[in-house]
């Protein structure tokens, strides 16, 4: 698994330089222990308005592993996804108790700036929503907005992300087209590229092949196997083969609790609680 | 037994398409109706005043002599007012809208706002003269210049603007701010490079609509004291100024003093159509250019 297969662009070459090598990489892949704990949530209670939505969440998160959320509709799983870069504020009412940590900084605090913490942690959206620019644009948005002004780095920044999310062959000849030509799974990947050019650690999936077609799913989670080499990915699915497919821990929501979570290979052969069985088995949901 | 009997839908038939055609043509005549007005209107103001525009009478001062008027004045008038009313009701109106829909808390003061502005633009255009008159021509002691007319003009219009900016900001796909805000990007930058544009075409076609009602509007300069007859033309906000419409309402109620009055109201009521309609014109192209998809 640690041995690249085939020469990839590292978009985080310049970036956290103390974090692990690839060798204790290699060291610690299936072993849970040495795992470094990305996202740490205790205790954490939401509500929107009067609607309890996340009720009691304790959940680790681990570093470039592939954890799945799933379970129903109104499970609380995509509130709890937005919560782990504070997009979940954008809603009015919204109330929060208890704490996350990101790299063991409460991000719930105010003093947390939020701008801060969406740099380091990306978001893919359910449907693909490309700004209406140019390719080239919506790849720069993001290190524009953080003061890159150099147009050779952003030159660079543009293809690395886009060959990052593994789109590059395809939009190389129509930079300066606008992003709305692509088809679907295209644009979603461009997206995709959007948010590995802000350099993130962490990347948020929100359902990102929830509106593709099989063979772009196919595609995008190919290459959410490959980015699992560089980021921690947490991504929301309705999916549960997708989840089994891709992950590599799970965590079942249901009715704003998590009911299980736990290694994607035990939640799905063998699950501790009644209704991960049930939900997983097709008899829910 | 079938409930639906095909000798009574037979039986009935007839009397449902008559009804049906019956209301179509209703429709049709309700939409011919207001075509039919307006024909007779453009009809009649070229028969009347087309063979009196020519050079002259668009680069003339004014006169008393209906043979060397002209509208020059008046044109000059409406450039100096418009260069008031644009640059305030543009940053006045779309700071307001993007205030309400993107900072202001929902909560009792943005709807408090929100409902005086709807009020607001009910308010009669001469009440808007009675509070142009009292603030900037006596209170802050502008007198009847351009100045004091624009920034009435611009009370007048703003309401119609926010609202506008209001709609087209609002229109804006939420998933386009949420994936501005998902990479950082604080509200004023999200602001500036993804709602602004994407509102863009919305709030340039609501300005210039309203504007074109800024040029049209008549009675809140009445109030201010547009003076009846002005030779010197305007040649800054600071100066007195009249203005098409009002050229085409005292040249209106003297014509029964001098008869070809009522030639050069007609005159001037085609150049000021002609302006409408280009400013219409340019609304709807830019609509049609910048019009996106999501």
């Amino acid at each position: 698994m640690a041995t690249l297969t085939k020469p990839k662009v590292n978009i985080k070459n310049h970036a956290n330089t103390e974090q692990k090598s690839i060798t204790e990489t290699a060291a610690t892949t299936k072993q849970n222990m040495n795992k470094k704990i990305v996202y740490d949530t205790k205790d954490l209670n939401l509500w929107y308005g009067e609607t309890h939505a996340l009720k009691d969440i304790n959940l680790s998160i681990y570093e470039k592993e592939v954890t799945a959320i799933i379970g129903p509709s109104g499970c609380g799983k995509s509130t709890y996804l937005k919560t782990l870069n504070r997009m979940v504020e954008l809603v009015p009412s919204v109330k929060t108790s208890g704490v996350i940590t990101y790299k063991d900084k409460s991000i719930l605090d105010k003093s947390f700036k939020v701008e801060d913490l969406r740099t380091r942690v990306g978001m893919v959206f359910q449907k693909p929503n490309p700004f209406p620019k140019s390719i080239y644009d919506n790849i720069a948005y993001g290190p524009k907005i953080h003061g890159i002004r150099n147009k050779k780095i952003l030159d660079e920044i543009v293809e690395k992300s886009l060959r990052g999310a593994s789109i590059w062959d395809e939009v190389k000849d129509r930079l300066k087209e606008n992003a709305y030509g692509l088809s679907g799974g295209q644009q979603q990947r461009i997206c995709i590229a959007r948010c590995l050019a802000i350099e993130p650690d962490v990347i948020l999936m929100d359902e990102p092949t929830s509106a593709l077609d099989p063979k772009s799913t196919l595609r995008v989670e190919e290459l959410i196997q490959e980015l699992k080499k560089d980021y921690s990915i947490v991504i929301v699915t309705h999916n549960m083969q997708q989840a089994a497919r891709i992950s590599d821990r799970t965590a079942f929501f249901l009715n704003g609790e998590v009911v299980e979570y736990d290694e994607t290979d035990t939640i799905f052969t063998n699950p501790a609680d009644s209704r991960t069985e049930d939900y997983i088995s097709g008899r829910f949901g | 037994m079938k409930y639906v009997d095909t000798n009574q839908v037979q039986k009935n038939m007839n009397s449902r398409l008559l009804k049906n055609n019956v209301l179509k043509s209703v429709f049709f005549l309700a939409t011919i109706f207001g075509l039919i007005v307006l024909a007779v209107l453009i009809i009649r103001v070229i028969m009347q005043g087309a063979s009196w525009i020519n050079m002259d009478f668009l680069t003339n001062k004014l006169s008393t002599s209906p043979d060397r008027a002209g509208i020059m004045g008046a044109i000059l008038g409406t450039f100096w007012l418009m260069v008031v009313v644009i640059p305030v009701t543009l940053i006045l109106g779309v700071g307001t809208a993007i205030y309400l829909e993107l900072y202001a808390r929902k909560g009792r003061f943005q709807s408090f706002v929100q409902t005086n502005i709807a009020n607001l633009a009910g308010v009669p255009s001469i009440v808007y003269g009675i509070l142009g008159m009292t603030i900037f021509v006596r209170a802050l002691d502008f007198g009847n210049v351009v100045l004091a007319g624009g920034l009435t003009m611009s009370l007048l219009v703003l309401p119609i603007i926010i609202v506008a900016a209001q709609e087209s900001i609002r229109a804006v796909p939420q998933h386009l701010s949420e994936a501005s805000y998902g990479m950082g990007a604080t509200k004023w930058q999200t602001v500036k490079n993804i709602i602004l544009p994407a509102a863009l075409p919305g709030i340039l076609t609501g300005s210039i609509l309203s504007l074109s009602r800024a040029i049209g509007e008549t009675a809140p300069l009445v109030v201010i004291g547009i003076p009846a007859l002005l030779i010197p033309f305007p040649g800054g906000i600071m100066d007195r100024f009249t203005v098409l419409p009002m050229q085409i309402y005292y040249w209106t109620i003297d014509s029964s003093l001098v008869e070809e009055y009522a030639n050069l109201a007609a005159a001037t009521i085609i150049v000021l159509l002609v302006l409408l309609f280009l400013l219409n014109a340019t609304a709807i192209v830019i609509r049609n250019k910048f019009q996106k998809r999501y």
